[in-house]
């Protein structure tokens, strides 16, 4: 091939619309880390496990690493920038409140699933947590105060 | 990863004549096993077609005995549709149990099955419930879908649009998860189907097969014990750095006799 096929993509990032041309295998958290300096978003083990790359695509939890920018074409994308635009949003604090990081490489990739877990289930129990956060690896905290700090979380948004 | 050209027909029969244009051409669902399998260069695709414009490939709906599921239909989709917990609540939780969250926000039951990975979760609800995969020139019986480790019938521009199931046919699913990877070591899908128990069996062996023997131990007595004490020989069975024959064999009875359990509860 003598000329990398590329694609015009538009994409509405954190509330403002974007538009590249990239080549058609970049990937997703590429495109938002190299190309619009969204260094929120972090590429941990880029096989699909980790969770470190999650953002939401219209609204719903992914991992940017396992799709093509392309596919996100006409789509809404939201990074851990634009959950709040202080960097104040309740599972923010309270992550920091409960210890729920330490090195903080996961931290990103944890708040965006469980922010999109509260987007549908607004009262989570503990078990709810642990289930939406199972493709999300922390090696730091042991996860208990992740948990904790969903749940304190999820009480402050439905005050 | 090599470089590709990107496709995004609307109809099926667009992506059949695209997929037909080039031996590397390769249709994306989920993409949550081509883009792993991509990056990791096990796979080469020159030309990629996105199906995720078909909007007929969308949606769960019944129509008479039968509940169709259209291929794009998401995981998350299946495991939440109000009409699958109503009428195939055992295909809800088999659902439920794939991959993660994030996973099940994208893969697709027809990625799943055109994959037929030796241990997915799905191929193990379509042969114990009978299904039929509908594709774009043909149904056919998932039993003869199956052809073995990553084998299936569909040919050169043969894509699947959706797979119906026969409702209300009492079924559970019980898997032991590789811890790490949360694919079946062994995953059993029990159906009380109209010609007598049907045993599925997804992990264990190199591809998706029906137990015989629990089959026909369960007809004599459907009862868990009745499934747990059935030698199943270790021949035939996957041996690897997570599990030995042996082990996989006796893990299949031990999930056979879970499954029942929950169906009979
Ligand atoms: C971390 C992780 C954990 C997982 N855990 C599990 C698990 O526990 N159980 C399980 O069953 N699966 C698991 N999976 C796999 C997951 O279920 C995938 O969704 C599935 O295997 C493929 O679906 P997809 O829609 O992503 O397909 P894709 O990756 O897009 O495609 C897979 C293959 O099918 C072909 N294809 C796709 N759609 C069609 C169609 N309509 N007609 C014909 N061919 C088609 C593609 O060309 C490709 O060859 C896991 C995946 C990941 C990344």
């Amino acid at each position: 091939m003598s000329r990398e096929p590329t694609s015009r993509v538009e994409i509405e990032v954190n509330g403002q619309i974007v538009a590249h041309d990239v080549p058609n295998r970049t990937l997703l958290v590429d495109f938002l880390r190299d190309v619009l300096d969204l260094t929120g978003t972090h590429t941990g083990c880029d096989t699909s496990q980790c969770g470190a790359c999650t953002v939401h695509l219209d609204g719903i939890a992914i991992k940017s690493c396992t799709i093509f920018a392309v596919q996100a074409h006409d789509k809404v994308v939201t990074t851990i920038e634009g959950l709040d635009p202080d960097g104040r949003h309740p599972l923010q604090t309270c992550f920091q409140e409960c210890h729920a990081l330490q090195c903080g490489f996961c931290t990103p990739g944890m708040i965006m699933a469980a922010a999109s877990l509260l987007n549908v289930v607004p009262e989570p129990d503990a078990e709810d947590v642990r289930e939406a956060l199972e493709g999300n690896l922390c090696r730091c905290t042991g996860y208990q105060p992740i948990v904790e700090a969903v749940l304190r979380a999820s009480k402050e948004l439905a005050q | 990863m090599t470089p590709f050209t990107y496709h995004s027909p609307a109809t099926l029969d667009e992506a059949s004549a695209l997929l037909l244009e080039s031996p590397d051409a390769r249709v994306i669902a989920g993409g949550m096993t081509l883009i792993p399998t991509l990056k990791q260069g096990l796979a080469r695709v020159d030309r990629l077609i996105d199906l995720a414009g078909i909007e007929a490939l969308y949606g769960i709906e019944t129509r008479g005995n039968t509940l169709r599921i259209g291929a794009m239909t998401r995981h998350h989709d299946v495991a939440t549709s109000p009409l699958v917990l109503a009428r195939l609540p055992g295909l809800a939780t088999l659902a439920k149990g794939i991959g993660d969250f994030q996973v099940r926000n994208r893969g697709t039951i027809g990625g799943s099955v055109a994959n037929n990975d030796p241990a997915a979760d799905y191929p193990a609800a379509l042969l114990a419930l009978g299904a039929t995969v509908i594709t774009n020139r043909r149904q056919i019986a998932a039993e003869a879908f199956f052809t073995g480790m990553f084998g299936t019938a569909l040919e050169e521009g043969e894509l699947i649009a959706a797979v119906a199931f026969p409702a209300d046919i009492r079924c559970a699913y019980a898997k032991f998860a590789n811890p790490v990877s949360g694919y079946a070591m062994a995953g059993t899908f029990v159906a009380l189907a109209e010609g007598g128990v049907r045993v599925a069996v997804t992990g264990a062996g190199p591809g998706v097969f029906r137990s015989t023997l629990h089959e026909a131990a369960l007809r004599e007595r459907l009862h868990p014990d009745a499934a747990r004490s059935v030698p199943l020989p270790e021949d035939g069975m996957i041996s690897d750095f997570h599990a030995t024959a042996a082990y996989r064999a006796h893990l299949v009875s031990v999930m056979t006799a879970r499954a029942l359990e929950e169906l009979l509860s």
